[in-house]
């Protein structure tokens, strides 16, 4: 019996393995799941792109589930992600808030004059000051926050027709049960 | 028209595979001649085929045939001739390519120096090989084709990897491969064993030098690879405990063991069953090793082009070929335990010892592998085990291997004298502690720099102290037969190794710094002051290149150019300096510019003092020195049939001190 111990500590490795490659097709290994969510998103107090001189806070936003998504005219991913949004922005039922990131503000506004603007505002972080808090890699990137403020959901990269209907809208459709 | 002629090549050196793999072990199963002769045609066949194809995608890149996916996902126009090359196993399908075409050239040499064993014998062996080679041919076939066209064919291709785009990295694969791939012979030799139930041992001798081949190469493989990770990632580190490394370290590891199990069975008749298991042990983590980096079960820095289908054909192709040998092992492994007895202090119980910490360390490498999957399998969230757990416990599992290394030579097999070896131990044990107190002085008490100088002491000295006395004792001539002179040889890198560990573990100064132009720091005492950056163009990347210029007491010492390249597709690329020695290196890393809009102003560096770390990869060059002398020794060149028939009883015998 003993000489059989090998084979079935292989087995058992065998069987890890297969695990391994099921679980891989389920789970994006790059995918960190962010300590953020289910956290209150950090504050924040942002000038709006058409309007430097108006700011816009996370109180002043409380209230109501919305929608953050990160862009720069510079990023080449967000002019993927641009038609989705121009197409699918209006179907998911809640605000979309434009977070304009390292960007100068003369060729945000020429972007969006050119591509469309999908957003109900857009707040703008020059600096990147505030990007850091809200742990944000790169753009695009998209936070569901919700009327308490807590970061509910999060989706690194852009927002693909799929990534819509299988992750975001289920995860607002979740916000409107909680809060009849 | 010549991938297609690759492709095709391919498909029928899978034909010629399955006749080598099957038609000889029925031959032999049946005791028929005439289909065990297939073996070698076969195999001669599909290497010709093989390499056919190898040549036709080396061809495809160097003739920019970009209407081959994988030549346009690896190189492009700009990219120098010789990086087209080793471009071809840049990438999943082409190390494939790489691995199968190498295990051709083992098969064929095999087949060239086996004209003295016995005939079924050969042919089990060349059937295990063949069988083998039909899983790889497959997988490549079917799911990793590197002929596969791109419609239309673009003007120009991507980029190989810039990380890959290194001296270094042009031969660490080849190189790499020639270890993995040469435990398939051990494998297959113990394989043919097992299925031949042959009582005799005369297989463990036949088996020795391509053993002793195979982990000569893993060494260099591995060097290479961490002297590539050292100068090409910019972090001057030389070892991350990686699954990828893992992965080529537990066969060394378990090679390493099998080589002195080997010489035990051979010697001694003992340790038969261990020494198979370790056969197929060793030949399956080189296949782990292939499943972990290509199955994309584990992620790593070495990010490789993952696919769950090529994932599930690797594991079922694992799982038969291990799985089926382990059962069969079960199944037909020796059940007497055989081999003449030894007492306590004798060479076989040191190395019994060795053995069971090298294996019990390859063990605990993988396991700290594969512990994120673990964690992932029991629920527990993202985990996973970094250097801390890896450098302890395998520290702890190789005190006892160094602290018998240098009586090894010594030690008699069966019972050895104990008065000499307290001698060997006083005399090794006091040059251990003098050397100890001198670098105690030197280093301010650095307790690794201590505990280094003494390890390597130990070994380097005891080591030396066999040389001696066998220069004194032997007439000349027969001083240091081949196989002798390997064991010495590794033995002694294994101290240059330790020097070279824990003395640049202890005395490495490690800055990152602002610096602007003309601004000097002092660094392990030396000066190093930067000079600005200007920019600078390669064939296929263009980047700006720092000037550092290091004095010591006011004298220049060197002048090194680190690079931040940025390659003809926008990768980044860190490209460091760096300045060697025997006793130390100098390494300086250009970071960010402080201020994007002034590339002339300050910029972050990253300064290195290493000392010895070249100690490091002399230790195991020194022991793929020994792995190769070791096998050329004259005795393993093997006689015709019928002496070898003969000879066994007296052959084990024979002891050599």
């Amino acid at each position: 019996m003993s000489r059989l111990v090998p084979f079935f500590g292989f087995m058992l490795l065998v069987a890890l393995f297969g695990f391994g490659i099921w679980w891989n097709t389920q789970h994006d290994q790059r995918e960190v799941p962010s300590p953020l969510i289910n956290k209150p998103a950090p504050a924040f107090v942002l000038p709006k792109l058409d309007d430097p001189t108006q700011t816009v806070s996370r109180e002043a936003l409380m209230g109501k589930p919305y929608l953050i998504n990160v862009f720069a005219s510079w990023c080449i991913a967000c002019g993927e992600e641009h038609p989705v949004l121009m197409t699918q922005g209006k179907s998911i039922g809640v605000p979309i808030i434009g977070y304009n990131y390292k960007d100068a503000a003369d060729d945000a506004k020429a972007w969006l004059a050119k591509h469309g603007d999908p957003y109900d505002m857009v707040i703008v972080d020059q600096e990147g000051r505030t990007a850091i808090d809200f742990g944000v890699y790169g753009a695009p990137e998209s936070f569901l926050v919700d009327g308490k403020g807590v970061i509910r959901y999060k989706r690194i990269g852009p927002l693909t027709p799929e990534a819509i209907e299988k992750e975001l809208k289920p995860a607002i459709a979740a916000l409107a049960k909680e809060q009849p | 028209m010549t991938p297609e002629l690759g492709q095709l090549a391919l498909i029928l050196a899978l034909l010629l595979a399955f006749a080598q793999g099957v038609l000889p072990l029925i031959g032999a199963w049946r005791n028929h001649r005439a289909l065990m002769a297939v073996a070698r045609p076969a195999a001669a066949g599909q290497a010709v085929f093989v390499s056919l194809a190898f040549v036709l995608l080396v061809w495809a890149f160097l003739q920019f045939d970009f209407s081959v996916q994988y030549v346009a996902d690896n190189s492009n126009l700009a990219l120098p001739w010789y990086y087209r090359i080793a471009a071809v196993w840049g990438a999943h399908e082409g190390s494939l390519l790489l691995w199968i075409f190498i295990l051709n050239l083992w098969t064929l040499a095999l087949t060239v120096f086996s004209r003295n064993l016995p005939e079924v014998f050969v042919a089990r062996v060349l059937g295990v090989l063949g069988l083998v080679s039909v899983g790889f041919l497959a997988f490549i076939i079917f799911t990793s084709n590197p002929f596969l066209r791109l419609l239309p064919m673009p003007a120009d291709g991507a980029d190989l990897n810039p990380v890959l785009q290194d001296p270094g990295m042009t031969f660490h694969p080849p190189v790499l491969y020639m270890g993995y791939v040469g435990f398939s012979v051990a494998f297959a030799f113990s394989i043919a064993a097992l299925l031949g139930g042959e009582l005799e041992q005369a297989w463990v001798r036949w088996a020795r030098p391509w053993t002793n081949v195979a982990w000569a190469f893993l060494s260099a493989g591995i060097v290479a690879g961490s002297w590539w990770a050292y100068a090409e990632l910019g972090w001057g580190g030389w070892w991350f405990w990686d699954p990828v490394e893992n992965a080529s370290f537990m066969p060394w590891l378990v090679g390493a063991a099998l080589i002195h199990a080997q010489a035990v069975t051979e010697k001694r008749g003992a340790l038969r069953a261990w020494t198979i298991l370790l056969s197929i042990f060793a030949f399956s983590l080189s296949l782990l090793g292939t499943f972990l980096v290509r199955s994309g079960v584990l992620t790593s820095v070495h990010a490789f082009a993952s696919d769950p289908k090529r994932g599930l054909f690797i594991l079922c192709f694992l799982a038969v070929v291990v799985g089926g040998s382990l059962l069969l092992y079960a199944l037909r492994a020796p059940k007497v335990a055989g081999g003449k007895p030894f007492s306590v202090v004798s060479r076989e119980t040191a190395i019994l010892i060795g053995n069971l910490m090298l294996t019990v360390a390859a063990a605990m490498v993988l396991l700290g592998t594969l512990f994120p999957l673990v964690g992932d399998a029991l629920n527990l969230g993202k985990v996973s085990v970094g250097p801390p757990y890896f450098g302890l416990l395998f520290t702890l599992l190789m005190l006892p291997v160094v602290a018998l290394l240098p009586f090894g030579p010594y030690l008699r097999w069966g019972k050895s004298d104990t008065p000499l070896l307290k001698r060997i131990m006083w005399r090794a044990g006091l040059a251990a502690i003098a050397c100890a107190i001198i670098a105690a002085f030197l280093t301010d008490g650095e307790t690794k720099a201590i505990a280094g100088t003494a390890a390597a002491v130990w070994c380097g000295f005891g080591t030396l102290l066999y040389v001696v006395k066998r220069w004194r004792e032997m007439p000349a001539g027969r001083r240091y037969p081949a196989e002798m002179a390997g064991m010495l040889l590794a033995h002694f890198g294994v101290g240059v190794f330790l020097a070279g560990v824990l003395l640049t573990n202890a005395l490495s100064v490690e800055r990152d710094v602002r610096m602007s132009p003309g601004q000097a720091e002092s660094i392990g005492g030396y000066d190093f002051r930067f000079d600005g950056v200007h920019e600078t163009q390669g064939p296929n990347w263009h980047g700006d290149q720092g000037t550092v210029t290091v004095m010591r007491n006011g004298r220049e010492v060197a002048v090194m150019h680190p690079q931040k390249r940025t390659y003809t597709r926008g990768q980044v690329q860190t490209e460091s300096a760096i300045n060697p020695g025997i006793t130390r290196d100098l390494y300086v890393a250009l970071g960010e510019p402080m201020d994007r809009t002034q590339p002339d102003g300050a910029w972050a560096l990253r300064l290195y003092d290493k000392p010895f770390v070249r100690w490091i990869w002399a230790g195991g060059l020194f022991m793929m020195l020994g792995g190769f002398f070791a096998a050329a020794d004259r005795r393993f060149r093997a006689k015709r049939v019928a002496e070898t028939e003969a000879v066994p009883a007296a052959a084990l015998q024979e002891s050599r001190a």
